[in-house]
């Protein structure tokens, strides 16, 4: 029973860490029709430098925000190289994807190709009772973490202006333009913010996934497998989707360790037979 | 530039890729079977990007699934390599089958992002499932039968192979079938208000692309006689796929320049540096940007 409720919370805890991550993904994929396949290695790279700047500045905080800030900048410079491409989606996709190759050739090269792990401030180390049983802090830290993004991404979306731009360029980005509104500017932001989610991602990821070099297909894939869950551009639909294949992922690994990965595959082939644009997902 | 006749070009590789083989030595004759082998996985990913206008991401894994399936059986189970490759094949058409049941109904970029998540499932299945895979360390072992050990007699067996079976591609994508298929690239809407079940024709295309993958993949671990995650992962539908936009996307035979680019600046780059994704990576970027419809392309219009 304890271990069922462990594990629960395990899922829990990633559920939260996949909505970080696939929440910047599907938001930039809903406004801007870019599938960003350099997501993945955005969200190592965040968490590389996150364990390079708080190994050197001592402070964990340091690191995830300087991994953010970082992770926005080099979204920028990506927006723009994706900008060379523009109108063609699967160019753009395409384009990413080589991206993406490049910026995980980079990262080994900086910084090897062992195993790291983000160090977590001592706040947040060892384990606190919940359930009365011993749970890591640090897990509930980013469990916290996730529900604190889905609530500020969702206030900023349906409480803000801004937010209502962002939404209403998910339905049709022409006629916003149309009416005389900067959509570049919109799509600019929206960008940065995916990366700098990508980024905060990493970091908090690097310190109980730890970073190695294969680390970011793994999480595309997750992210991938929660957006066509999901569908497009819907918040709920990240959210819904991350429960479920963080769920899926955390059982699967405990009860078929060797096939864990296939079992993520069989709730979204069943949607997808049903539901192509997945649950929240406009055609 | 005057136009060389197709015939002409076509008698003139076949003739030097079978001469080949008398001035090459056995590193550039396994370069050149690798070249082929290749070209066949480029060309089956044409028959999808470039016919049935659906742009693959997991035609990498079909072709390590077939490479794998064959390894595994001949290998590890220590079975005859005729039944090898037809359990790759079996096994490869069943998982083409699953995944076009799921993706075809889908297009575009919901269509590369669903072949993408697919093919990384078997990349993650070979990864994690070390009992059968191997893990990390993949599979190893000659599996080639005697007759086919010597290099030179290999490469003819390659050759002949992916002659007839491009031969039989050309064939297939000429066809009233292929020409169904390029109907739905053009517009899927119209061929279904004119009575063709788009469905089916983008599934039986999808499943023969994907086999013809797996069978470059069988002759990969024929090739090579080991066969690791890296030959499932992502690159390798990115490798493909780069393959056949570099030789022309929609020109089938453009896959085998393609091919030959890739191997052979991989094999220079190696050489050099150990940064070769790196190069793959700014190369697939350099394409999209100035030459998407393909670098052959750029040179045949002007």
């Amino acid at each position: 029973m304890n271990l069922t409720i462990f594990q629960l919370l395990n899922g829990l805890t990633f559920a939260a860490l996949l909505f970080i991550v696939a929440s910047g993904f599907t938001l930039i994929f809903g406004l801007m029709r870019i599938v960003n396949l350099a997501h993945g290695a955005f969200y190592l790279l965040g968490g590389y430098l996150a364990y390079w700047l708080a190994t050197w500045s001592g402070s964990f905080w340091i690191g995830i925000l300087g991994a953010a800030f970082l992770i926005a900048s080099v979204g920028w410079i990506e927006q723009k190289i994706l900008r060379l491409v523009k109108g063609v989606e699967l160019h753009q996709v395409l384009l990413s994807l080589g991206l993406a190759l490049m910026i995980n050739d980079a990262s080994l090269v900086a910084f090897g190709g062992d195993t790291l792990s983000v160090p977590i401030p001592d706040i947040l180390k060892g384990p606190m009772p919940v359930f009365g049983m011993l749970y890591p802090k640090y897990r509930l830290f980013v469990f916290c973490a996730g529900v604190f993004v889905f609530i500020a991404l969702w206030l900023i979306i349906q409480r803000t202006k801004l937010g209502a731009l962002i939404r209403a360029g998910v339905d049709d980005a022409e006629t916003i333009e149309a009416l005389g509104i900067d959509i570049k500017k919109i799509f600019i932001f929206t960008f940065m913010l995916g990366m700098a989610l990508a980024g905060i991602a990493g970091a908090l990821g690097g310190a109980f996934l730890t970073l190695y070099p294969t680390a970011d297909s793994e999480i595309l894939v997750y992210s991938l497998a929660v957006v066509i869950i999901g569908g497009r551009g819907s918040l709920v639909g990240a959210a819904i989707g991350s429960f479920a294949v963080a769920m899926l992922a955390t059982f699967g690994q405990v009860w078929f360790p060797e096939l864990s990965y296939f079992v993520i595959f069989g709730p979204m082939a069943l949607l997808l037979a049903f539901k192509p644009t997945g649950l929240y997902g406009k055609a | 530039m005057k136009k060389v006749p197709l015939t002409l070009t076509f008698s003139g590789v076949l003739l030097v890729l079978a001469l080949a083989p008398t001035v090459l030595d056995s590193y550039y004759l396994g370069l050149l079977t690798l070249i082929l082998v290749y070209s066949l996985l480029a060309m089956s990913v044409d028959v999808m990007a470039g016919f049935a206008g659906r742009t693959p991401l997991c035609h990498g894994a079909l072709f390590g699934c077939g490479a794998y399936a064959v390894m595994y059986y001949v290998a590890t189970l220590g079975g005859s390599p005729i039944w090898g490759i037809a359990f790759a094949l079996g096994l490869v058409l069943l998982v083409s089958l699953v995944f076009a049941l799921l993706a075809v109904r889908t297009s575009g970029v919901y269509f590369l992002l669903l072949t993408l998540a697919l093919g990384m499932i078997i990349w993650g299945v070979c990864l994690r499932w070390t009992s059968v895979s191997g893990g990390e360390n993949g599979l190893r072992g000659s599996i080639r039968p005697n007759w086919l050990l010597d290099p030179m007699r290999f490469y003819y067996f390659v050759f002949l192979c992916s002659t007839f079976l491009s031969y039989a591609l050309y064939r297939f994508v000429s066809s009233p079938f292929g020409l169904t298929l390029k109907g739905i690239r053009e517009s899927e809407s119209r061929m279904q208000s004119l009575g063709y079940n788009t469905t089916l024709h983008l599934t039986i295309g999808f499943c023969c692309s994907g086999l013809f993958a797996g069978t470059a993949g069988i002759m990969y671990a024929f090739l090579n006689s080991f066969v690791s995650p890296s030959s499932v992962a992502l690159t390798q539908s990115v490798k493909g796929l780069l393959m056949a936009i570099i030789g022309g996307v929609g020109t089938l035979f453009g896959g085998v320049a393609g091919a030959a680019i890739i191997i052979v600046l991989e094999n220079l780059v190696s050489s050099m540096t150990e940064r070769w994704s790196m190069v793959l990576g700014g190369l697939f970027v350099f394409t999209m940007i100035f030459a998407p419809s393909g670098l052959l392309g750029k040179f045949r219009q002007k």
